[in-house]
């Protein structure tokens, strides 16, 4: 099986790994560098589950080869937590406004989050909903995670404000 | 300290703690607790910031040294017999561990096929799926083959080169032919596609049509679709040989069903299995089922000796993972001049696909739910359970509920069509009241107690939602709207719930030394936030905070006793005896004070985990100190009127269900030049008892809701005349996504239960039961110009753009049925 070596920043990290090239994004991620909060859901780039940030734009890990990340910067949901060691508001607006339930589809919702709300600090409700359309959750019927998003979004407003 | 030393205990000397107390006079304390609540509150839950930070530990995330990999061939064909499977050229690809056929599990498995639940292995049937199938195969994705392999990839890609031969023999795809004398029979073993017959009914039902002023008839198909949990099914089997055993992981709602069923298929001695569930990223019902591949993945590695995973992908969730599927439905409904039922009957014919891996009660449940919140004097209906050569049909969110309501609610519409009387009116005029509850129905529960709706007030929470909804101000709405040439409609349903479901829970409470508080409970958790909960229930006995509390589901060695999760069944169920577990916990916990501490135990109480004097609060054991006390030291005395260990286990039995209710409105706008529905304004009443956790209780509405508009509108399994799957990616069965969702207005009350100690009813389901109903409604509502009766669910956008184009051609009453 053909393998390369493939250098890339992962959460900030230089990362250094020997991969087969048939390997996704999202299997490296999970199987080569134990980053397991990637989830996969479908594997076929519909449920928006396996979101990864590459050089700040959502990208499905599952549609993606390891080696299309060579050079370039992930950022997974284990680095969302802030440098302080604090949750980062989308984190803490999830728990207060119960904006999960399993936990298996909310990486990806969280990074595609956190790329709306850096283009978007201020979305309207209709734009976090168009924001996560391509991201499926089956257990919380999508309110709870829209009220969140707006709650982190003017948490971050507020903070920036200061 | 060396091993004879005594323990420490903080506030009192070693003498004290192990001379026998003078007095001991009550047997059951009524603990005295602070003022702090708990139950009832929001509190956040204990199982987010894992999930929120990517430290959850989903099946596979779980890391097992040297595992193998497992891939399964699947049949291709929905019925053929097989003539030839080469497996060589895929034993002989990179990485490849081995290929094993049924044959090659015979010498570690008692039986080639399934049991019926956990009925022991003894107890399959000619219905039950084989562990892997290499005679004849039955529906498309029939596991036939499994592959081990250093990677993934390399056993997908051998199980792709595994050479099978077919006879095709004749698909039986339609449940209404099937069900017919002379139609091809969907496995060669069987003699007939009918697995089952069931009469469900009561009361003069022939007496009740022969007087009736009207008598209505209607025929309903309903389809439900797939479950579909963001994480697919999955399976790890560790050998462990120090002793033989094996710790299964799989990702289920029904770990210590698949115990039961291992050890007999196994033939393992119970004390050499253990199965767990991790994290599971979503149940809905298909994870209720026990599946083949739970059985060939652990049977395989003690073959092999090896770690083996199986991780399933989503294409095999759509061709291998339980559906629930069609049920046809043909009903009459008698009422008087007032549009008082006066009976029902009817056919229903069930779907159950190629195999039947549990006791059919999907089908029985639909029967004896289908009068729900009303009063029916007569009913009879007879229900056919028919195979097709389509994947094994078994719950999804609901459970045979929502189609039940869904056959309800339309003959409640057509009677308000047919006499003109509003829809909200004929369901006011047969509703049960609130002075005739309890009611009971003349019909019995699974476990043979009878169908009790115990409490809450039907006609007030349809009256709320009516108001909430505007109801009475829509035709004046819709006028408007249709002179502008919009097509907006207003529907209603009703629903109840039986929840709850027994016949029991385990849950043990116990303190450790370091005062930390772990509850041990066989109810399974699955996104639902059944640890939160129950970390409430505890805390609130205990008077600790919930984030002291730590809650171990889903081990059958952590709990050996236990039932699982389905039937909104696990608060009322694992939640009472916790409920109950922890007050015995803190009856222990003051006993024990009072005679270490030598303080009558009235003068005692319960205060932030620390049992103190009334008076003098200085005087006070921490919990921890009382489990320390209570685990005993090396040969001295124990105090005789004292039980060792802080810790109590409470198995609380129910028979009886305890009933949700539900009231929902719904407004659509339909554009008749695509067929496309879109919801206007959600407004939706439950009644869910005491509410423990206000916050997990609205979200699993919002879920259960957004299920129904799926089942409604957008999720439709689609199978070929050869009973071949024709949706199976996310991109051909669509689930609801953001934008397809209004804001969802809940209203409810909060009736509790008089069936458990918490007042408890479950929640999990009731949300999705009136959605299609409501919807359906709404959406014919909506289409009164054009006079369409609309008799299915889901309606997608071609049919609905069909059946309007139908009616603008012929403008006559056109009923429309698959």
């Amino acid at each position: 099986m053909l393998q390369k070596t493939i250098k890339l920043q992962v959460n900030g990290c230089e990362r250094e790994a020997a991969v087969d090239t048939r390997t996704s994004l999202a299997d490296f991620l999970r199987h080569g560098l134990s980053l397991t909060g990637t989830h996969v859901g479908c594997e076929h780039g519909v449920c928006g589950t396996c979101t990864v940030l590459l050089d700040g734009a959502s990208v499905r890990s599952c549609l993606m080869l390891a080696v299309q990340a060579e050079g370039h910067h992930v950022e997974t949901i284990e680095g969302l937590v802030q440098a302080d060691g604090c949750f980062h508001p989308l984190q803490d607006a999830f728990r207060d406004k119960h904006g999960l339930q399993c936990g298996y589809c909310t990486p990806g919702m969280l990074m595609t989050l956190k790329e709306l709300l850096r283009e978007t600090p201020d979305p309207t409700e209709a734009e976090v909903r168009d924001a996560i359309s391509g991201n499926t959750c089956r257990c919380t019927g999508y309110q709870s995670i829209v009220n969140a998003t707006l709650q982190a979004a003017r948490v971050i407003r507020m903070k920036k404000g200061n | 300290m060396t091993l004879e030393d005594p323990p420490l205990v903080e506030d009192c000397a070693p003498e004290d703690l192990l001379e026998a107390p003078r007095a001991l006079k009550k047997e059951n304390v009524e603990v005295k607790l602070s003022q702090r609540r708990i139950v009832g509150e929001s509190v956040p839950r204990l199982e987010d910031p894992a999930l929120l930070t990517g430290q959850g530990h989903f099946l596979d995330d779980i890391a097992l040294p040297d595992v193998l990999h497992v891939a399964f061939a699947r049949s291709a064909h929905a019925h053929a017999a097989v003539t030839r499977i080469d497996v060589e050229a895929a034993r002989a690809m990179p990485g490849v561990h081995a290929v094993l056929l049924m044959d090659d599990l015979e010498s570690v498995v008692t039986t080639r096929r399934m049991p019926l639940s956990a009925a022991g292995a003894k107890n399959t049937t000619t219905s039950t799926p084989f562990i892997l199938s290499n005679d004849e195969v039955a529906y498309v994705g029939e596991p036939m083959v499994l592959v081990a392999a250093r990677t993934r990839c390399q056993a997908e890609d051998a199980a792709a080169a595994i050479e099978i031969e077919y006879d095709i023999l004749t698909v039986v795809a339609d449940a209404r032919e099937a069900a017919k004398p002379g139609s091809p029979i969907v496995r060669r073993e069987l003699k007939t596609n009918v697995l089952n017959s069931i009469e469900v009914g009561y009361g003069e039902v022939d007496e009740a049509f022969e007087k009736a002023e009207h008598v209505f008839a209607t025929d309903l198909w309903q389809h439900r679709g797939c479950g579909h949990p963001l994480e697919g099914r999955g399976v790890l089997a560790e050998v462990r040989p120090a002793d033989g055993g094996l710790y299964v992981w799989s990702s289920t709602q029904m770990p210590h069903d698949l115990f039961y069923a291992l050890t007999g298929v196994l033939g393992l001695d119970e004390n050499h299995l253990r199965v767990m569930t991790p994290d599971v990223g979503g149940g809905f019902g298909p994870k209720y089922c026990l599946y083949p591949e739970e059985f060939a993945v652990p049977a395989a590695a003690r073959l092999l000796g090896r770690n083996l995973k199986w991780v399933e992908d989503r294409r095999e969730n759509f061709l291998a993972a339980i559906q629930e599927r069609d049920q046809f439905w043909k009903l009459k409904i008698a009422v008087d001049a007032n549009a008082k039922i006066l009976g029902i009957r009817g056919t229903l014919v069930h779907d159950q696909g190629a195999y039947a891996p549990k006791p059919v009660n999907l089908p029985y449940n639909s029967a004896t739910a289908l009068t729900g919140p009303y009063i029916v004097p007569a009913y009879y209906i007879e229900v056919q359970i028919v195979h097709t050569n389509k994947v094994p049909v078994s719950s999804v969110r609901g459970a045979g509920y929502p189609q039940a309501a869904f056959a309800m609610e339309r003959l409640l519409d057509l009677v308000s069509y047919e006499l003109g009387i509003d829809r909200a009116e004929v369901r006011r005029r047969n509703l049960i009241p609130l002075d005739k509850m309890p009611y009971t129905k003349p019909l019995k529960a699974r476990s043979g107690a009878g169908l009790v709706c115990d409490s809450g007030d039907y006609l007030a929470a349809q009256a709320e939602t009516l108001a909430r909804a505007a109801w009475d101000d829509f035709p004046a709405r819709q006028a408007k709207a249709l002179a502008e040439g919009r097509y907006i409609g207003i529907g209603l349903a009703n629903a109840v719930k039986g929840t709850g479901r027994g016949p029991f829970e385990s849950g043990i409470v116990r303190v450790a030394q370091s005062g930390k508080v772990s509850v041990f409970t066989g109810a399974t958790a699955m996104g639902q936030g059944i640890g939160t909960a129950l970390a409430q229930i505890c805390a609130q006995q205990l008077s600790v905070t919930p984030d002291s509390v730590t809650v171990i589901s889903g081990d059958t060695t952590m709990s050996p006793l236990g039932i699982g999760g389905f039937a909104s069944r696990q608060l009322v169920t694992a939640g009472s005896s916790v409920h109950i577990a922890a007050q015995e916990v803190a009856a222990k916990a003051v006993k024990a004070a009072s005679a270490i501490l030598r303080i009558p135990e009235d003068d005692l109480e319960l205060v932030n985990g620390r049992v103190q004097s009334c008076a003098d609060s200085t005087k006070s054991m921490s919990l921890g100190d009382i489990a320390t006390a209570l685990r005993g030291a090396p040969g001295y005395a124990f105090p005789a009127e004292l039980e060792p260990g802080l810790e109590a286990r409470v198995h609380w039995k129910t028979d009886a269900l305890t009933y949700s209710n539900a009231c929902h409105i719904v407004e659509v706008e339909v554009d008749i030049e695509l067929g496309e529905v879109k919801i206007l304004r959600y407004v939706a009443f439950h009644d869910v008892g005491k509410r423990i956790n206000p916050m997990i209780v609205e979200g699993q509405l919002h879920g259960g809701i957004v299920h129904g508009i799926g089942n409604a509108l957008y999720e439709f399994m689609g199978f070929d005349e050869n009973a071949q799957p024709v949706t199976t990616t996310f991109a051909e069965y669509l689930l609801v996504t953001a934008t397809e969702v209004p804001p969802l207005e809940l209203i409810g009350g909060e009736t509790p239960s008089p069936l458990n100690p918490l007042g408890a009813k479950g929640v999990g389901e009731v949300g999705t039961i009136p959605v299609a109903a409501a919807i359906i409604s709404a959406v014919e509502n909506a289409l009164q110009p054009f006079q369409v009766r609309i008799s299915q669910t889901p309606i997608l956008p071609p049919t609905l753009f069909h059946l309007v184009r139908a009616a603008q051609a012929a403008p006559l009453k056109t009923t429309i049925t698959r």
